[in-house]
């Protein structure tokens, strides 16, 4: 059971970039608390009811993007299934202009708990300016100070992002997520004769793109932490090898040091190293490279099979799969090495754990009685949760605030496919995410700069 | 002599004949069987090769006659007899072509997850290259490279296509260079 009962008011995240510049607007409330009560309790949650009228259109903005900015930030926030939003159509009257004061009655009546108020306009040299504030309807008070962003007019889908995440911080407390991209692999054609490439989309499913590389068979990219480039496995020269991509130009490095069978990449929090798993004699054991200097050291010497290595936040440990005490379970070890602590006990195959950012909890594939699971538990092994079960749930993939997990489902038979699909850690909320093919070996991004 | 070699590895082959491979060449299996019945018959096989126009040398006739495929158990890598009696013949025959090189493929059905199945199939490839260099194939010939689960041979999900899917695949011709 989890209470938020007063909603912490998280300090503001500045954000700063290229292309989005924020100013605070006058009028914020310092150490506001807002009085919006978010329970969850047996499993019912009572969802934050949400109005997110078209934003105002200023000098020059289209209406399209001005309802789509709104549109975007309704579904952000309905997708997290801690908020609901009321249809436009309910709306009683619309604000007109952003800075006359809001007319509370018109927003308790229809039951809306907060309102989001914004206005889109044109600058003369092309960019977007988008104000948006959050209003708490029953106290009557804004939640946090307005914002303010600049931007091309083609990003303008990252504002929605960027004020969705601004808006489920202040009132739930969790870090954001929204403004993220997931990098996965596509598929299509026949079960038997599949092509798979390398992908990219937003969080929500939004602007997909295929990367370009050779036509080989690909698996699995990862996220480097600062999200400019991808570590994933190809198989260019015949074999499983891992190969690093630079996404702003989409040219590929390979590792002269991981040549053989190498596979199974993740990079570390600073993103100066890679764990990964290399076969040799038909051995699997896990191996770290550093990137800067191209020396691999090797960390598990063991006849059994250890791979799908992911490492902890802090860069001190591993968390990886061996079948070395007879099936697949999942071990930790430090990162300089020594023995393997055992985490997992339960019966059935426990594969692919990746820590949470959060350092908390240990997300993992469980294969058990022919059926597949997503699950979580604690870092020691402890409060095992099985989140999802299926024909086929496989390889987790964290969000940047450590609430929400991705994976991929595959259904059986000759037409089986994978999707992609989203869950909150609590179990609840399972989506899937709408993609233009078949898509599996999702990985999450950070929150982009 | 040569046509009694040849009939006794297509007898021993039709036992054990990966049944896809069949399926996929009907025109084949009805060849394979009236060779049989030529052997049967005491006849001149030679000549019924050539009418086919397969001999014994070549690359079709070492996957569809010899058997290029080995299937192995769940979640096992270690050779079954079926396995090792089809190996002895892919010795017999590629010893008689030490020019060709080859690479062995390690494949897993899809009940298990992507890394382990790739871990999985190279551990299967492995035990193909021991098997072959116990029986004196050079090791400079042979390379191994494992799909996981990411090449299945049958679609369907249960055993009877997954028992197809878990399997080493050796192909005649192909070298892999890191």
């Amino acid at each position: 059971m989890v209470r938020h009962s007063v909603i912490k008011f998280l300090k503001i995240i500045s954000i700063t970039s290229i292309f989005l510049i924020n100013h605070s607007l006058v009028a914020a409330q310092k150490n506001y608390a807002p009085q919006l009560d978010m329970t969850v309790n047996r499993g019912v949650i009572k969802p934050i009811s949400l109005a997110v009228p078209s934003f105002i259109i200023e000098s020059g903005a289209n209406s399209i993007i001005s309802r789509e900015l709104a549109k975007v930030i309704s579904n952000n926030l309905d997708s997290t299934g801690l908020f609901k939003s009321i249809p436009q159509s309910a709306y009683i009257s619309m604000p007109l202009s952003f800075n006359t004061p809001v007319q509370f009655s018109d927003w308790s009546i229809i039951n809306a708990d907060v309102l989001v108020m914004g206005s889109v306009g044109l600058k003369p040299d092309g960019r977007l300016e988008v104000k948006f504030r959050l209003w708490d309807v029953s106290q009557q008070k804004e939640i946090g100070k307005g914002k303010q962003y600049f931007t091309n007019s083609e990003s303008w889908r990252r504002i929605s992002h960027k004020i969705s995440d601004t808006i489920y911080t202040r009132v739930t407390g969790e870090g954001a997520y929204f403004d993220s991209r997931v990098v996965f692999v596509s598929e299509t054609g026949p079960k038997d004769n599949r092509t798979k490439r390398l992908a990219i989309m937003d969080q929500d499913g939004a602007n997909f793109r295929l990367l370009k590389h050779p036509p080989s068979l690909v698996i699995a990219p990862r996220f480097s932490p600062t999200t400019n480039k991808i570590i994933f496995t190809g198989y260019e020269t015949g074999k499983p090898r891992v190969y690093l991509m630079d996404l702003s130009s989409e040219e590929i490095t390979s590792l002269p040091e991981l040549k053989g069978m190498s596979f199974a990449p993740r990079f570390s929090a600073d993103g100066s190293q890679i764990v990964l798993s290399m076969t040799e004699n038909g051995n699997t054991d896990i191996f770290i490279n550093t990137l800067s200097t191209g020396v691999k050291r090797r960390l598990t010497t063991n006849n059994a099979i250890d791979t799908a290595p992911s490492f902890s936040p802090d860069g001190k440990s591993i968390v990886f799969e061996s079948d070395r005490g007879g099936g697949q379970q999942l071990y930790i070890i430090s990162t300089q090495g020594g023995d393997a602590k055992r985490i997992s006990f339960g019966k059935g195959r426990y594969a692919t754990p990746v820590w949470s950012p959060r350092g908390d909890l240990i997300a993992f594939t469980k294969i058990k009685e022919g059926k597949f699971h997503i699950g979580v538990m604690r870092v020691d092994g402890t409060k095992e949760r099985l989140l999802t079960t299926s024909f086929l749930d496989e390889g987790p993939a964290w969000a940047p605030n450590g609430r929400v997990l991705m994976f991929f489902r595959e259904t059986p038979g000759r037409a089986g496919a994978p999707s992609i699909y989203s869950i909150d850690i609590s179990g609840r909320n399972l989506r899937k995410i709408k993609t233009s093919s078949f898509a599996s070996d999702p990985n999450w991004s950070q929150i982009l700069n | 002599m040569l046509s009694f070699k040849i009939c006794d590895i297509k007898i021993h082959k039709f036992r054990t004949v990966d049944e896809a491979k069949i399926m996929k060449n009907i025109g084949l299996a009805i060849f394979v069987i009236l060779l049989l019945v030529g052997c049967e018959n005491n006849k001149n096989y030679k000549n019924s090769l050539d009418k086919a126009q397969i001999s014994e040398s070549d690359i079709e006739y070492f996957q569809n006659l010899v058997g290029d495929t080995v299937l192995f158990t769940v979640d096992q890598s270690g050779l079954r007899p079926d396995a090792i009696s089809i190996l002895n013949a892919q010795v017999n025959w590629l010893k008689e072509k030490k020019f060709l090189p080859i690479t062995i493929e390690g494949h897993a059905d899809e009940q298990g997850t992507r890394e382990y199945n790739l871990a999985l199939g190279a551990r299967r490839a492995t035990a193909v290259r021991e098997f072959l260099l116990a029986k004196g194939i050079e090791q400079d010939r042979i390379s191994i490279v494992t799909y996981g689960k990411e090449r299945p041979l049958r679609v369907c999900s249960n055993e009877e296509c997954w028992s197809k899917n878990r399997r080493a695949v050796t192909v005649v011709g192909k070298k892999i260079v890191d």
